[in-house]
């Protein structure tokens, strides 16, 4: 039996040999239909682990607040004409920390952030940077990795010290050649001493797109105490430009809120937003809950998925129509010697199986290459792009497995039709 | 010989081909035939006599629509396709007027064929068909393709492969019709051998050179065996064409 069947794939191979390019024009419509279900997986599964690793730096027990300029107001600036100035006060204020941290059940800790751009100088060196003045618990609940020196402290901020902390990034532009610790910064007029390096939760590389989301773009932040924020940038802040300036002034840019668990966080996020209405007149804060967002980004992927798959499944489908086609015809040219075995003692089960094997060579044979194919394809788009890709096992196992069905599925029609034919007729066959 | 060991015995055979109405046609119309093991017999006629059908049936390709068959004591006239098929290659031997060789396959492989659907090992049965490609004149061919042998070594595979099952008997269609005279000899000569060596052959031709190596010359006409020459000395009557 074992011999039969071996001796059965090495004639089904052997009737594949006899005519390559015909054999190999049909492999490719499954090698590329197995490759596209892979590399198109790969892609879409890249994707959105990017976009979950970003929320997920956003830590799942944390709530965001930030602060929003009013659409009304940007409106009202617009029709207010050159050269005129206007004050703006909008966002959180330092008194909604505290209503936050004194009235939601669940809190942990209420960070304040005040974000503010300014350029950082050292020497002659130069660099835009984010100026967040923060507490000191700001790297338990932002995830931020001290990798020298120490953090801002409690008694900066009492003291209201001029001492700042700064990114590594920042740090390898700003000191190129010197060690920055026991280095003073110079910010706008003031200057700062370097007491401390972080390093940011996320890569560089995914930093640049992930940035929105985030809302901490780049990996050139410089942490200040708040208190000293508050003093040496005061509460207004001016922004010229051409011919006319504007003055906002906003407490706090973003609020942190780290709550004990994920269930507080389904709960706390209604509550928070019914405590802000009532203090702010204006729609001038927004809530970012992280844990949603990963949620829809799950929902997401998986529709993503569904409809690469699909698109990828159609290709495969196309491939077993042009497999079920070239055996068709192949069925004809062979009739003959499918009724000479008919004569030599062939049952139609036997004839069924030899084209049936043929189908499912060409198909498994392939899905193999187009299993390496599609392997390699994403790695090359990852070497010559910026985008992320990941083979999942089972996308492998699927596309391998659905070329094989097909084989089978589309093979099962030509192999009965070529076992149904009678043995007379097909001997008699030109 | 007695009537217990006559290899095929047909009795009141008929074939119909239905056509709707009174249109059927008959091609066999009641025929009655025993052959006995070793014995060697030609079936002759001209086109329509029946003779095609005959051999259909006699190869078990077809089957009746009246009358019984027993091929080797088995009842081969009402076996299902399956049963048919395994009968065909365990007791026919075929020889084709075109050979019929698979293409892909080399000389040994197409000797191999028949012990295949047999479902044999085909290792433990390599011997016997290398020395089946000796006793044709084809030992040194064996990885040869059809494509690369003459005519006349073709068909000489196709009668080493018509003996691998060892069958009861050998049915040859023409086995000359596409050769010239000389290898048409030398193939013949070949079945004159496998005769000599106790198998049964039966043989249709149209040639009458052909048929007078037969010991028995069975002639169709309208669907029955019309008359029957038992004796070598008869058939040259026609012999006067080359």
């Amino acid at each position: 039996m074992n011999s039969q069947i071996s001796a059965t794939v090495r004639l089904g191979i052997k009737s594949l040999l006899l005519h390559k390019l015909r054999s190999a024009l049909t492999m490719l419509g499954i090698i590329f239909g197995v490759c596209s279900v892979i590399a198109m997986l790969a892609i879409g599964e890249g994707a959105s682990y990017e976009a979950q690793e970003a929320i997920k730096r956003l830590g799942s027990n944390n709530i965001l607040l930030r602060s929003v300029k009013p659409a009304d107001a940007t409106r009202q600036q617009g029709g207010g004409g050159p050269s005129r100035g206007s004050q703006l006060k909008y966002g959180l204020t330092y008194q909604d920390g505290a209503r936050l941290q004194s009235t939601i059940p669940g809190v942990v800790r209420v960070l304040p952030m005040r974000i503010i751009r300014e350029n950082v100088r050292f020497n002659r060196n130069e660099s835009p940077c984010q100026v967040i003045g923060t507490l000191s618990s700001y790297t338990e609940v932002a995830g931020a990795r001290l990798v020298r020196g120490r953090f801002l402290c409690h008694l900066d901020e009492v003291h209201q010290d001029n001492v700042c902390v700064i990114t590594t990034g920042l740090a390898r532009r700003l000191f190129p050649s010197s060690d920055p610790l026991e280095h003073s910064v110079k910010i706008d007029a003031f200057y700062y001493r370097v007491v401390g390096l972080v390093q940011e939760q996320s890569q560089p590389e995914q930093r640049a797109r992930a940035g929105n989301a985030e809302g901490e773009p780049l990996d050139n932040n410089v942490y200040i105490p708040l208190s000293v924020s508050r003093s040496r940038f005061g509460e207004v802040l001016i922004r010229r430009s051409a011919g006319s300036f504007e003055a906002e002034e906003v407490q706090l840019h973003e609020v942190r809120v780290q709550m004990k668990d994920t269930s507080a966080v389904e709960t706390a996020d209604p509550q928070i937003r019914t405590l802000l209405k009532r203090f702010h007149e204006q729609d001038d804060f927004e809530i970012i809950v992280p844990l949603q967002l990963l949620r829809q980004a799950e929902q997401t992927k998986r529709i993503f998925n569904i409809v690469l798959g699909s698109i990828a499944a159609i290709s495969l489908l196309v491939g077993g129509i042009g497999i079920m086609n070239i055996m068709l015809a192949t069925v004809t040219e062979r009739t003959r010697e499918i009724g000479v075995r008919r004569a030599l003692g062939a049952k139609r089960r036997d004839i069924t199986r030899q084209f049936l094997v043929e189908t499912v060579v060409l198909s498994i044979g392939g899905g193999l290459i187009g299993v390496v194919v599609g392997v390699l394809t994403p790695l090359a788009v990852s070497q010559l792009t910026t985008m992320k890709t990941i083979v999942t096992v089972w996308s492998v196992l699927v596309a391998f497995g659905i070329s094989g069905a097909v084989g089978i599925i589309f093979g099962l029609y030509p192999a009965r039709a070529a076992a149904r034919l009678d043995p007379i007729d097909a001997l008699r066959h030109e | 010989m007695s009537k217990e060991s006559a290899i095929i015995e047909i009795e009141g055979l008929e074939k119909r081909y239905v056509l709707g109405g009174e249109n059927d046609v008959y091609a066999l119309r009641g025929v009655e035939l025993r052959v006995e093991p070793g014995s060697y017999m030609a079936i002759m006629g001209p086109s329509g006599s029946g003779k095609s059908t005959m051999l259909n049936i006699l190869g078990c390709l077809d089957r009746p629509t009246a009358g019984s068959y027993r091929l080797g004591g088995e009842n081969v006239a009402e076996m299902p396709d399956d049963e048919l098929s395994e009968a065909r290659g365990r007791m026919i031997g075929f020889i084709f007027q075109s050979y019929n060789l698979i293409a892909q396959l080399t000389v040994l492989e197409n000797i191999q064929v028949p012990l295949l659907y047999q479902g044999r090992d085909l290792r433990a049965y390599e011997s016997r068909c290398v020395d089946l490609a000796k006793l044709v004149g084809l030992g040194d061919r064996l990885t040869h393709r059809p494509n690369q042998l003459s005519g006349g070594q073709q068909q000489r595979v196709a009668i080493a492969r018509s003996l691998v099952n060892d069958p009861l008997m050998i049915l040859a269609d023409e086995p000359t019709g596409n050769l010239d005279s000389k290898t048409g000899r030398e193939v013949l000569d070949l079945i004159d051998q496998l005769n000599g060596q106790g198998k049964t052959i039966v043989l249709v031709t149209h040639d009458e050179k052909v048929a007078a190596r037969a010991h028995r010359v069975i002639h169709m006409k309208d669907g029955l065996i019309d008359r029957e020459v038992r004796n070598r000395e008869v058939v040259p009557v026609a012999g006067g064409r080359p």
